[in-house]
């Protein structure tokens, strides 16, 4: 049998190799999709919203002057106006899209500002907030998980239970503690307003510490996972330090799910510092939308909620173009070869 | 200056001292030479392997009377040490390179990255030495290649750059760990045939393999372990062909090829013939014309099956082989009816498949039963063994299905205190007797074991593999015997198929293929596999 | 701040054993018993009354007839964390039935379509799975106006998305279990494999979503009558009680301090509970 000569190489093992051009193609229709996505969403988010109004109890225009005292007939005259109810549903209807596709997301008669700009003012605060808060609770958690997986039971043990208070203590009550200490009891932040970096430190932190447990966990227990993995024995064998290992090769693995995640997180995040901007008397969008709550202003409800189904779908796209950036395994779903 | 390793005594433990993996083994491995660790699974050659490299893993305690590297002294060296021998001095190449390489990482970095922790040349010179090793170890367009990530790769490509990977800082030793394991034949062939350069070349092989055949390639002396000890240990010749310890011969002895044919691979004496076949009866599967095409991708079209027909008759054992892709799979399960063809008919029993619905299918069901590859993800978790056997004994009081249950474990070689165990506490070979204990459960005609024995110790296989002739023999069982194991299918097969890209290539009586192959394919797949020498005292094998 | 079961739903967090777990977990199973018998007979514990105001002993520190000192219009603040134990926990447990009810009917359906359907359902959920479950809330609270029960429903409702998606995978990932084709493949009926299979693998995941659950309803509640949303004066409530306590911080450090201790124990304790449970009951890969 071993008289048979062995065919050449070529035929019977090598794949062609697949051109750079295909990972172009790739990212390019995962770009596609996602604005196919985005346009979903939109569309679906205002349809939602305009059948909200017309099923909610009452007429119309009295839900959206709902909260107004003094109902003058020029007001009423100016909501039949811009929301077009003295014409038939469908016309109403296709108006309302017209105007969110043109960037009108209505106006708050209440507060007698258009939607748009009351979102603008609010948005840089709430977004300073939620990236302080995100980026904080990024570099926490990465520390913890490369200084604590695959490092024995007692390491584990000690994380896994700071972790757990992390998420199972509710952040508004860690937010109204360190106010008392550090507000009241020692002042050294203010305890409200905006004004400067120092009063971003307590809601920052505050925000950061729930999102670092769960980032903690997730990152911890994929680079546990992670540093099992064969490949890790051969990085190893070639000599490579434990620094080298983690950073240079594991880390990478544990972010990916991490990132997928955090499309999640950041949704929360963002309700979360409606809550934290109510607790430190921050001004921001989240407190715009609870005051808009309470007060019953129904249109500026409603813009809030479309910018906001529009902002959380675009940035759940990042994510995901970033996620086939890290894992080029991803690149294959996308159709490449 | 003494070369290569020199190892005595050495002693691996876990767990602070309580459980010791390795005990006392002794190894020599010079430059140029290649020796080979030989066991099966729980002999321990893994851990020594890392032992060597200082990768047993965190809580092991590895203690020696002489662990040397060239003038190194391996026992006293702390992490700092330890790095600067590995990669440098020596290097580690493990199977199944999807795993082994980190799949985030292009393939020339990972080449590259000995080069880097030891700091040897610049970048330029680097990225230079990471083409011409990859060309060296036969990868073709290695600029291209090197830019790529490990699953664009084939499998042999991978293994291929694993091995550059161990071989960019030049160690003097390269420790293999299965390096061969996870590939088709005709890809190991050509890999062995890389690693014998490599050893020419004048580096230091140790070769870790459970099978023996592949050794037999390689290796100039062959050490065999068991239970952590070394059991003998010489060169590879004598070892094999006239083995002084009952386990090696017993190891040995259980390699099917075509020498074992009609002989138990268990104790070596000669089975009976098994019944003629009866060519009058109708045939107990008839396949005929069956085609199954994929959509693969967003425009692609795979022809997983294509156009093939067969029969099988009472009592038959019929082999189909074929490496990956080759569509042996899916034929299964075309035959078993999980999956329905887009042309030709399969008639079980003289019933269509594509005919049969509700009540009248399951029953058909019953008549033909599968046996994987790991019969632990087909087990509900939850369930003892008596349940699961249970399950196929429908229209039964309790007692009578433990009863008849028992009947079928003793049929499989098990006894009755197995009934109340859970699956997640056996061993591999006895999960694979349940699961055919369970197939013989509904007493069907025909089996079809798709690789069952693939993931077994080569014991365990031989046992198995015993078990099938034995129930072919008593119950006239037909065998579809799917595998990419060349020897054992001519072992057990009377006909045999082989298959490539969907297409039958060749098929006919097994022993008859194989002596003499007409189709280009068969012969390059036998000349690829790695057979064990003739042993010294054996008889002329059959040949007709 | 409630995304903290999210991760353990997706299954994207497990259970480590550690030394002592098993103590652990009895004694926050120990706790939470109690807890449950505050919220089901507060009589037992307290006799006073929480509503009862007493102009003369406002902000009473702790001591002297109040043991954890009296609040702003002199209620007594035992009382009224006892009493609170009751709002938070039917909240939880409400909304997590709702979440339960909705997410098993899309989830099944989900999980079982097949080919165009499923690929719609998929897209759709995976939309739908974008929104946070708290603006949702958030918008129904807006919707239906504020009272405790809307606050049940809004916060259930707005789980249901995460539910379904969970439970979509987990009937996916048994639908092609490898034990669900032997079954079939031995002769079993359709129904008999889902009813001996199918469900009794699906359950034990579904236990665990739906402790853990209830300790991320319990913080949303909270969350929201922290804001206003939720409960309104003069329920005794965790999350409504430390919102008041803002304006009293400099004067009275304890009313901003045992309500939201009880509520972090509550939730401790849940969530111990309940990565015990996904040990010993999620198996597999799912683990």
């Amino acid at each position: 049998m071993t008289t048979h000569a062995l065919p050449a190489a070529a035929d019977l093992e090598v794949r062609r190799a697949p051109a750079a051009r295909h990972r172009f193609v790739a990212v390019g229709r995962t770009l596609v999709r996602r604005l196919v996505d985005i346009a979903v969403v939109l569309f679906a988010s205002a349809t939602l919203v305009f059948v909200m109004l017309q099923l909610m109890p009452g007429e119309p225009e009295d839900v959206l002057l709902r909260g107004i005292f003094e109902i003058t007939p020029a007001v009423r005259a100016e909501v039949i106006q811009d929301y077009g109810l003295d014409r038939p549903v469908l016309l109403q209807y296709g108006q309302y899209l017209l105007g969110i596709l043109q960037g009108d997301l209505g106006a708050s008669y209440q507060i007698r500002k258009p939607v748009t700009e009351i979102i603008a003012a609010n948005i840089g605060n709430t977004a300073a907030l939620a990236g302080a808060g995100l980026a904080l609770a990024i570099a926490m958690a990465t520390l913890i998980a490369l200084v604590s997986a695959g490092r024995g039971a007692l390491a584990s043990l000690v994380t896994q239970a700071v972790e757990l208070l992390a998420i199972s203590v509710p952040s508004f009550w860690i937010g109204l503690l360190l106010l008392t200490a550090f507000s009241f009891a020692i002042p050294i932040f203010p305890s409200s307003g905006a004004d400067g970096p120092l009063a971003l430190v307590l809601p920052a932190v505050t925000l950061a510490i729930p999102l670092t447990g769960v980032l903690s966990q997730i990152l911890r227990e994929r680079m546990d996972e992670a540093l099992d993995l064969p490949f890790v024995t051969t990085v190893r064998t070639r000599g490579a330090g434990e620094f080298r290992v983690r950073v240079r090769h594991v880390l990478r693995h544990a972010v990916l799910p991490a990132l997928t995640f955090s499309g999640a997180v950041l949704g929360s995040l963002l309700i979360g510092t409606a809550v934290i901007e109510t607790l430190f008397a921050r001004p921001g969008l989240g407190r715009v939308l609870l005051n808009a709550v309470i007060a019953g202003d129904i249109p500026l409800i409603m813009g809030v909620i479309v910018f906001g189904a529009v902002l959380f779908v675009v940035i759940n796209s990042l994510v995901d173009v970033l996620a086939t950036a890290v894992d080029p395994r991803l690149r294959i779903e996308a159709g490449v070869s | 200056m003494t070369r290569g390793l020199s190892v005595r005594g050495l002693s691996v433990s876990f767990d602070g001292g309580v459980t010791t993996v390795v005990r006392g083994i002794d190894l020599d491995l010079a430059p140029g030479e290649c020796v080979a660790l030989v066991g099966e699974s729980g002999s321990g050659k893994s851990v020594t392997a890392r032992a060597l490299l200082g990768v047993a893993g965190a809580g092991a305690m590895v203690s020696a009377d002489r662990l040397r590297w060239g003038d190194t002294d391996l026992r006293g060296l702390d992490e700092k040490g330890w790095r600067a021998v590995r990669g440098a001095g020596i290097g580690l190449v493990l199977q199944d390179a999807l795993g082994s390489l980190d799949p985030l990482r292009r393939i020339g970095a990972e080449v590259a990255e000995a080069l880097e922790v030891h700091r040897i040349g610049t970048r330029a010179e680097q990225t230079a030495s990471v083409r011409r090793l990859l060309h060296e170890v036969g990868v073709p367009e290695p600029e291209l290649r090197a830019a790529q990530y490990p699953h664009e790769l084939s499998g042999g490509l991978r293994q291929r750059a694993l091995i550059a990977s161990a071989l960019s800082a030049a160690p003097e030793v390269v420790i293999a760990d299965e390096p061969t394991t996870a590939l088709d034949v005709t890809v190991q062939a050509r890999i062995l045939a890389l690693l014998g350069d490599l050893r020419r070349a004048g580096t230091g092989l140790l070769l870790i393999s459970h099978d023996l055949a592949v050794v037999s390639q390689l290796a100039d002396r062959v050490v065999v372990l068991r239970g952590g000890e070394v059991v003998e240990q010489g060169a590879t010749r004598d070892i094999l062909t006239a083995p002084n310890t009952e386990y090696t011969r017993t190891l040995v002895r259980s390699v099917p090829s075509a020498a074992s044919k009609g002989r138990s691979l268990v104790t070596g004496d000669p089975l009976p013939e098994p019944p003629a076949l009866d060519d009058d009866r109708p045939p107990v599967v008839a396949v005929t014309g069956v085609t199954k095409r994929y959509r693969a991708g967003a425009r692609a079209e795979l022809t997983a099956v294509d156009d093939v027909s067969f029969r099988l008759a009472r009592g038959e054992v019929l082999g189909i082989v074929g490496e990956s892709g080759s569509g042996k799979s899916t034929l299964g399960r075309i035959v078993l009816g999980h999956v329905s063809p887009d042309a030709g008919t399969v008639h079980v029993h003289g019933s269509r498949w594509s005919e049969v619905r509700g009540g009248a299918r399951r029953s058909l069901r019953r008549r033909i039963q599968i046996v994987s590859q790991d019969p632990l993800g087909s087990f509900d978790p939850r369930y003892t063994v008596a349940r699961i056997i249970g399950e196929a004994l429908p229209h039964r009081t309790a007692a009578q299905r433990r009863t008849r249950a028992a009947e079928l474990l003793r049929a499989v070689g098990l006894d009755d205190r197995h009934l109340d165990r859970r699956p997640s506490t056996l061993s591999g070979g006895q999960r694979q007797r349940v699961a055919i204990a369970r197939a013989l459960g509904t007493d069907p005609d025909v089996l079809v074991c798709d690789e069952a024995v693939s993931a077994l110790d080569v014991t365990v296989q031989a046992q198995v593999l015993d078990l099938l002739e034995s129930l072919r023999a008593t119950t006239g069982v037909a065998i579809v015997f799917i595998s990419h194991d060349l020897g054992v299918v001519h072992h057990i097969a009377d006909r045999v198929l082989v298959m490539k890209d969907g297409r039958v290539v060749e098929s006919g009586d097994v022993r008859e293929i194989f002596a003499a192959p007409a189709h280009p394919y068969t012969r390059a797949l036998l000349a690829a596999v790695p057979a064990l020498p003739e042993p010294a005292d054996s008889l002329p094998a059959e040949r007709t | 701040m409630v995304v903290s079961a999210a991760a353990l739903q997706t299954g994207l967090v497990r259970s480590r054993p550690f030394p002592g777990g098993t103590v652990v977990a009895v004694v926050a199973g120990a706790v939470l018993l109690v807890i449950v018998a505050l919220a089901i007979a507060p009589g037992l514990f307290v006799q006073v009354d929480p509503l009862a105001a007493d102009p003369t002993r406002t902000l009473q520190p702790p001591g002297d007839g109040h043991p954890l000192g009296t609040d702003q219009l002199g209620r007594d603040v035992w009382a009224r964390v006892v009493h609170g134990a009751q709002a938070s926990l039917l909240l939880g447990v409400g909304a997590v039935l709702v979440s339960l009810t909705g997410g098993i009917v899309i989830g099944v359906v989900a999980g079982l379509s097949r080919g165009a359907a499923d690929r719609v359902l998929s897209r759709g959920l995976d939309i739908l799975f974008a929104f946070p479950d708290l603006l949702i809330a958030i918008v129904l609270v807006a919707l239906l106006g504020v009272s405790l029960p809307t606050l049940l429903i809004a916060i259930g409702i707005g789980a249901i998305p995460g539910y379904a998606r969970i439970l979509r995978s987990q009937v996916q990932l048994v639908r092609s279990a490898g034990y669900v084709e032997a079954a079939r493949g031995i002769g079993v009926p359709g129904i008999l494999v889902a009813v001996r299979h199918i469900v009794p693998n699906a359950i034990g995941p579904l236990l665990v979503l739906a402790t853990i659950g209830v300790g991320t309803a319990i913080i949303s509640a909270s969350a929201l009558s922290f804001v206003g949303l939720g409960a309104q004066p003069p329920t005794p409530e965790w999350g409504l009680m430390l919102s008041e306590s803002r304006n009293y911080l400099g004067l009275a450090p304890w009313l901003g301090i045992w309500p939201g201790v009880f509520l972090a124990v509550t939730v401790i304790a849940i969530n111990v509970v309940g990565r015990r449970l996904q040990r010993r009951f999620v198996s597999g890969a799912a683990r």
